[in-house]
């Protein structure tokens, strides 16, 4: 894929990291203010997203792209399912808020394990989005086999 | 009542682009608009006159919220068919190789 | 609450194998294998515990996920007919997958495949646990977009097609459930089926309750590939791979079609015969033009896959007329249907495929003879085509039997002669098959073909086993199966006083 224009790339380069970090919060602060997961997970694919239009790449580095995506798609799943699991280790049912805890507002360390399952989801999500953007608009490599 | 009939309609709209239509690109978006229309049925749904967004931000706060159960579907729903629609513009795609056409009338190398 | 804490990891299992098949087989290429099938051996044995714990007594399993109560929390219910339903699903998904471990020999991205197995596997088994509609629509779509997937996964021209075609119908299928849960969350303000069960039962039989028990059943409809909506069948049970072919037509259409159909029509809109006798008398209309044109359709084919599609086809259609019949016998016939025509559907497309394999051809007019060359891939074919057309002593004759004599129990003697007649096409239509494909004919020479490998046979064996011992021991798969599954389905609205628990 070709990258784009001098204009293009110069707002890339001053937005990519904002809309990383914002993705971030969102995720962190899920289980206290709109947003979460899915949100976050969004506007990290974006970021990412963002820099591969504006940059361009070559096939190697978009199939290297592709393992990473996949790789970190799959963690996040087995994350959110093993932190369902947890629930057996503490003798519970499955998914159960381990401590009790069902969120204080406007406290970042509160809400049990929705925070964590918050960030398991960013990265399945966020992962996977990429991913599709790889294998529908980048790459050809997808197609070969 | 007419709000959850024009999503009917908005989603027959739809159905009409999946059946009629001969261009994969528009039997998408087809599948698109019905997905909003059901969308937006389950917000009509969960709205009440007067309340509010349904996020804490006070421990004291009153509690008149429109119901959150149907944002959350939707946004479930919206996950499905993102996934979805995915799915089927990569399809849309690899037949678009193998047949050089996006018309539905000339991809018929299957009998029946 | 231990011993009911397995129900969760139906879903959680499969859906930890999908996550784990790529990150592992990126270090070596048969984990994919290894892992798939550990997790369908698993669960098969998750199935068979549930089956043994339901019998001892308890009507039914809930659990309460992060342990909130009911009508707010998502609740899994593990009943009979559940039972019934999970149990069918591993049975087939565990040879299907024995299968695939040589199957995908012809084909790159096993890891790809084997994701794409599990999350269908654990979309099949969540439509079965799960005790909300919303939930349960989730579950459809997720065994439904990796059946997809799956159909298209070779990639050759008539794959994609085929693909594509099956989507269009079955996410029109997908998005008319969709519709159904908006209005009648719209409605009851609820989504835990045995509480909107309660409410619609309060609510009486409105045009609004048919109007949306009729968008819900046009989608399990085009889900379970009834006439009108079944052109998608016969392309994407070709296309598909074959181990993917055996489990949609096996388990897929019976899960999300016919599981997912009853539990909607008896537990949450409770409807009955006696309550609502000219929708039953429809179900009885729709499964005789299904059974009549599947029939028809198969009689002409000299493509042994297309005939055993169309088929199924006219089996589902059986099955919906024993719902339709409505009485006892007429239900438990149709239940013994879908758990004799998972096993035996899923036995005759994976031994179709072996004879594919060997020969390289699907016309049944080019090849004769393979009893001599294939004799272990002939025999399971025939024992399956026996069972399917119903000749005693296989689980196929005891299923029908039942729908006859619940036919007969109803004083509906037209139905009756009408099913056995077409049994009788059935029958012709399978001879043909075996007369011209496995019986050596005089005039040509005898096929020449080399028997598959033993991981194949041991796939094929094991579901030969299966439909021979449900003949074999009807009685038993009776009494400990199929019959508690029918009882929850009479229950109507005890199923609502088995989630309150009271």
């Amino acid at each position: 894929m070709r990258g784009m224009s001098l204009i293009v790339q110069t707002v890339a380069r001053l937005v990519a990291g904002m809309l990383f970090l914002f993705g971030c919060y969102i995720v962190l602060h899920g289980h206290l203010t709109p947003g979460g997961g899915f949100a976050g997970g969004v506007l990290i694919a974006a970021a990412y997203i963002l820099v591969s239009l504006a940059f361009g790449s070559v096939e190697n580095v978009e199939q290297h792209r592709y393992t990473f995506s996949s790789v970190f798609e799959s963690m996040g799943g087995l994350g959110f399912v093993l932190l369902g699991l947890m629930g057996y280790v503490a003798g519970l049912d499955f998914l159960n808020n381990l401590w009790a805890d069902y969120g204080t507002p406007l406290r970042l360390v509160s809400g049990g394990i929705i925070p964590l399952a918050n960030v398991a989801i960013s990265m399945k999500v966020g992962a996977g989005l990429f991913g599709i953007f790889l294998a529908l608009g980048a790459s050809r490599f997808v197609m070969k086999d | 009542m007419v709000p959850f009939l024009a999503c009917i309609v908005l989603f027959l709209f739809g159905l009409y682009a999946v059946l009629l239509k001969r261009n994969i690109i528009k039997i998408i978006i087809g599948f698109s608009i019905m997905e909003y229309a059901v969308n937006l049925f389950f917000a009509f749904a969960g709205f009440k006159r007067e309340a509010l967004a349904p996020i804490i931000t006070d421990v004291g706060m009153v509690r008149n919220f429109v119901d959150p159960l149907p944002q959350a579907l939707v946004l479930t729903s919206i996950v499905i068919a993102l996934a979805t629609t995915a799915l089927m513009l990569a399809l849309a795609m690899r037949i678009y190789e193998k047949y050089k056409t996006f018309d539905i009338a000339e991809i018929r190398r299957l009998k029946g | 609450m231990l011993e009911s804490s397995f129900v969760p990891l139906l879903v959680a299992i499969p859906l930890l194998g999908a996550f784990v098949i790529p990150l592992l087989s990126k270090l070596w290429e048969g984990f994919a294998d290894l892992v798939g099938n550990l997790v369908s051996v698993f669960l098969l044995g998750l199935a068979v515990y549930g089956l043994v714990h339901l019998s001892t007594g308890a009507t039914g399993i809930v659990y309460k996920m992060g342990g909130w109560l009911p009508p707010i929390g998502i609740t899994l219910v593990y009943d009979s007919l559940t039972a019934l339903v999970v149990l069918i699903t591993n049975l087939v998904v565990f040879p299907a997958l024995l299968f695939s471990t040589r199957y995908l020999d012809q084909y790159t991205g096993r890891w790809k495949y084997y994701t794409l197995f599990m999350l269908l596997l654990a979309g099949l088994n969540g439509v079965a646990i799960s005790g909300d509609l919303f939930n349960m629509f989730v579950f459809i779509e997720i065994s439904a977009v990796a059946s997809y997937a799956l159909v298209a996964f070779g990639t050759r021209a008539e794959e994609l097609e085929a693909g594509f075609k099956y989507m269009v119908m079955g996410e029109v299928g997908g998005l008319a459930i969709l519709l159904s849960v908006a209005l009648l969350y719209a409605k009851t303000s609820t989504l835990n089926l045995a509480d909107m069960s309660q409410s619609l039962a309060a609510g009486g039989h409105t045009t609004f309750f048919w109007f949306a028990l009729g968008t819900i059943l046009v989608g399990f409809a085009i889900k379970m590939a009834m006439v009108p909506f079944h052109s998608w069948l016969p392309d994407a049970y070709l296309s598909a791979p074959a181990p993917v072919t055996a489990v949609l037509a096996g388990v897929f259409s019976k899960v999300v079609g016919v599981y997912a159909m009853s539990r909607v029509v008896f537990n949450l809109f409770g409807l009955s015969r006696t309550t609502a006798p000219a929708f039953f008398d429809m179900l009885v209309a729709f499964g005789l033009v299904s059974i009549v044109a599947g029939g028809l359709l198969a009689i002409n084919q000299r493509n042994y896959k297309r005939l055993l599609a169309y088929s199924s086809v006219s089996q589902m259609g059986y099955i919906l007329v024993g719902f339709g019949i409505g009485n006892y016998w007429g239900v438990v016939g149709a239940l013994f249907l879908v758990v004799a025509h998972a096993a035996t559907k899923g036995l005759l497309f994976l031994s179709a495929r072996s004879i594919e394999r060997s020969t390289g051809t699907r016309d049944i007019d080019s090849i004769g003879g393979l009893e001599k060359s294939m004799p272990v891939t002939a025999w399971s074919y025939i024992l399956g085509s026996m069972s399917l057309a119903g000749i005693p002593p296989f689980a196929g004759f005891f299923a029908k039997l039942l729908i006859v004599l619940g036919a007969v129990a109803s004083r509906m003697y037209w139905l009756a002669i009408l099913a056995a007649l077409f049994s009788t096409v059935t029958l012709g239509y399978l001879m043909k098959v075996i007369g011209k494909v496995f019986v050596g004919r005089k005039s040509t020479e005898p096929t020449p073909a080399q028997e598959s490998p033993p991981m194949i046979l041991l796939a094929l064996v094991i579901l030969v086993v299966v439909v021979v011992l449900f003949g074999i021991g009807f009685q038993p798969v009776l009494d400990w199966v199929v019959q508690p599954a029918a009882e929850a389905l009479f229950g109507g609205l005890a199923y609502a006083r088995l989630v309150f628990g009271g």
